[in-house]
């Protein structure tokens, strides 16, 4: 090819991708309405109306699979289609009547449709063992083994509270930046890095990797007639900082790692100020294909916010309610020296009032 | 060689269910013949059998002239499945608000069946179009293509990533400033920085068009812009009554989750104390054919959210409590080159802006960035007394300090 080479032009501007309605009433909709789970109605103050169909996907998708969505998009909305920062799929409708049998389509498909509204939505989550050197767990057959246990949440069958947003990360790196979800799926290693110290030299800057370590676990030091490093494994917390500069100190480790749950973030502003997600249990085991004990754990903690918590109430907003120890009750968790921070500002998180329910 | 047939029970397990199921994708691109996918299907098993990954650290691969978009990916095994040793990621910067026609998104299929797995994500967590597995003689005709087609490389490294945004006035009557817009003029503005990092870490924008922050731009972005007004919630009082009479407990469900109590209902009308309203959206949320927000619209900055590596997880904190979003934005990028320009000189490596901000002291950082200190920035004042006060007067008389040498 004798075409000249074209860098730096950006994504292609959006508008090329707006249906009409949408390009017609752009900033001008009214009020929106959800017609039934997965189905919303925007309506413009010119009148125009906006049908959206929200449906479920993998998030890992196949040409072949993107291309029976671009299929379904073409049959039904004119070719447009859109994604939300959840990984669903939604289709722009402007005919109504093309919604019923739109949705047979998706259902027939295997693709559900829900997650608006007061529902759990897909969950964020990571790449895991699929392509991810880091990974404590993998992240897509948690997710799926969880939204398989979950589904009568996702598409209506039994309604919810208010909002609930699950998201899965495989490390503390936290690509799916987890920290402050509903229920986050966290995958934890519990074992300091096995030092590879015949490779360390080649592989890796040593100051580096002694700068790497937030609690200064890490010291240069000569092992075996190697430049290498020492650890200090009482120090260790396992963040596998040091394994992201340095590929000579892996932390995975199949006894060891497995996955942690945490509860109550959210980063709405509604009704009270975003927060992060508290630990509600330390570990589980990675428990390939399915992971039962995750996945009844997080069905245990939905049941229980959807049994007691107000209408509108997000799953933090409803434990600061009735407070941990209560919550730990209900959901017959145990609370252990974990759950009781140690790292910077630990103690901002000590109860210090006599505020306690007997 | 006969290749001896894919067995992989573990997996088969997870194409049960009513979720739809990321194995049925994978193993239709392998029985469309793409061999990677046959082997990363075998590999997956392997790793759900021994419970651990088989992906190494990523190597330097990439687009010429670029340093970001493309992640290098090996597996350690490499002479068992051989068609997957080289399987790198490429990160395409997706249009603002995630819109596509069929025809777009057919076209990028072409390309990645050409070039690829066949194996994507709609979308990474960043936002972007992750296209999963290639190798590297194929980075450079792909990325011809893509060009070719008005696609570009989103971000990677230590660079600025690929801004996202909610799906704004294009569909959300809550939409305080056109995310959309904005979005697509940073990345235009920014490219360089987009394409060769040059910072001491990554930097995240995203774009929320009201503070229901639908693109959890508090929690994953640097830089979090959120959508806000500054004039009077815009009231419907015979929607309000309908909503009333359709069975909302209004009292209740409205009105007793405002967490400044700034709203009152008589069964009649509605009022709200603007004043004290602090733009939660609650009661907007609640009756959105009834309260819509106000119409003097722009977006409170904030900065420094990010995930635990390594001094912590963080939410951003306010830096500038309302500023209007009008093109062509020169009030934001003037902030913005301020911010990296400051981090630039004094981030370490590996270093967030956030922890930056942590480490020298909001005051000092403000101060370096030119920004006057305001209430709106903390929750509360200090609470601790160690104060560095910075002046102290003399003695008349009294010696003064001599000079330090330069």
């Amino acid at each position: 090819m004798s075409t000249q080479r074209r860098t730096d032009i950006g994504p292609p501007h959006y508008e090329r991708f707006l249906p009409p309605v949408i390009k017609a009433n752009y900033g001008k909709w009214k009020y929106h309405e959800i017609l039934r789970p997965g189905v919303m109605v925007h309506v413009s103050e010119t009148g125009d109306k906006l049908y959206t169909v929200r449906a479920g996907s993998p998030r890992l998708l196949s040409t072949k699979g993107i291309r029976r969505f671009a299929e379904l998009a073409d049959k039904y909305c004119d070719g447009y289609l859109r994604f939300t920062s959840r990984h669903n799929v939604e289709f722009l409708l402007t005919d109504e009547s093309k919604i019923e049998p739109l949705i047979a389509e998706l259902k027939a498909m295997g693709h559900p449709v829900g997650g608006i509204g007061p529902a759990i939505s897909s969950i964020v989550h990571t790449q895991g063992w699929v392509h991810c050197h880091s990974a404590a767990t993998d992240a897509s057959g948690v997710v799926k083994a969880v939204m398989d246990e979950l589904i009568e949440y996702f598409d209506g069958t039994k309604p919810v509270p208010g909002k609930l947003r699950i998201a899965l990360a495989c490390c503390l790196n936290m690509c799916g930046a987890v920290h402050c979800s509903d229920i986050a799926i966290l995958g934890v290693h519990r074992r300091p890095p096995k030092i590879q110290h015949e490779n360390l030299k080649k592989l890796c800057e040593i100051p580096n990797v002694v700068a790497s370590c937030p609690t200064a676990a890490i010291r240069p030091a000569e092992v075996n007639g190697y430049p290498s490093v020492e650890i200090d494994e009482d120090l260790c917390m396992f963040c596998a900082n040091c394994f992201s500069v340095c590929p000579a100190l892996p932390m995975a480790d199949p006894l060891n790692d497995g996955i942690s749950i945490w509860v109550g973030g959210k980063v709405s502003n509604a009704r009270s100020e975003p927060k992060f997600s508290k630990l509600a249990i330390p570990f589980l085991p990675n428990n390939p294909p399915r992971w039962p004990e995750v996945t009844e754990a997080v069905r245990k903690m939905v049941e229980v916010w959807a049994a007691h918590a107000r209408k509108y109430e997000r799953m933090g907003e409803f434990i600061d309610r009735i407070g941990w120890p209560r919550f730990f009750k209900l959901t017959g968790l145990e609370f252990r020296k974990e759950h009781i921070d140690d790292y910077r500002f630990a103690a901002l998180s000590y109860k210090r009032s006599a505020w306690l329910r007997h | 060689m006969a290749e001896p047939q894919r067995n992989t029970p573990l997996l088969d397990e997870l194409k049960k269910g009513p979720w739809p199921s990321f194995v049925t994708q994978i193993e239709e691109m392998a029985d469309a013949g793409k061999e990677a996918c046959d082997q990363l299907l075998r590999l997956l098993e392997r790793s759900y059998n021994e419970k651990i990954g088989h992906w190494k650290h990523g190597g330097i691969v990439g687009v010429m002239g670029y340093g970001g978009g493309v992640i290098g990916r090996y597996n350690d095994l490499p002479e068992e499945f051989p068609a997957i040793a080289h399987f790198h990621t490429m990160r395409v910067n997706m249009p603002s608000g995630w819109f596509y026609t069929s025809d777009a998104l057919r076209t990028i299929c072409d390309i990645w069946d050409r070039h690829g797995s066949g194996l994507t994500n709609m979308h990474g967590s960043t936002g972007d179009i992750i296209l999963l597995g290639t190798t590297t003689e194929h980075l450079e005709p792909c990325f011809a293509e893509l060009t070719a087609n008005d696609f570009d490389l989103g971000g990677s490294g230590s660079d600025m990533r690929t801004p996202s945004c909610c799906v704004g006035p294009a569909r959300c009557e809550w939409a305080c400033y056109d995310t959309l817009a904005l979005t697509h003029d940073i990345t235009n503005h920014f490219q360089d920085e987009l394409h060769r990092p040059a910072f001491p870490y990554k930097f995240k924008i995203k774009c929320s068009g009201c503070p229901n922050d639908c693109v959890a731009s508090i929690a994953r972005a640097d830089l979090s812009i959120i959508g806000t007004w500054r004039d009077r919630i815009r009231i419907d009082q015979a929607e309000v009554r309908n909503y009333a009479a359709a069975g909302l407990n209004i009292e209740r469900e409205v009105c007793g989750n405002c967490p400044t109590k700034c709203i009152e209902w008589d069964g009649n009308e509605l009022k709200i104390d603007d004043e004290n309203c602090v733009r939660c959206m609650h009661c907007i949320n609640a009756m959105p054919k009834a309260l819509r927000p106000g119409v003097d619209t722009g977006a409170t900055i904030l900065l420094g959210a990010k995930a635990p590596i390594v001094e912590g997880a963080q939410l951003s904190s306010v830096l500038v409590p309302f500023m209007k979003i009008e093109p062509p934005y020169e009030e934001l990028y003037d902030l913005i080159e301020r911010i990296w320009d400051f981090w630039g000189e004094h981030g370490k490596n590996r270093e967030r802006v956030g922890e930056l901000m942590q480490r020298v002291g909001l005051g000092n950082f403000l101060e370096a960035i030119g920004v006057e200190p305001v209430p709106e920035m903390v929750a509360y004042p200090r609470d601790n007394p160690y104060i560095f006060y910075e002046e102290y007067f003399v003695e008349e008389g009294e010696e003064e300090e001599e000079e330090v040498e330069a």
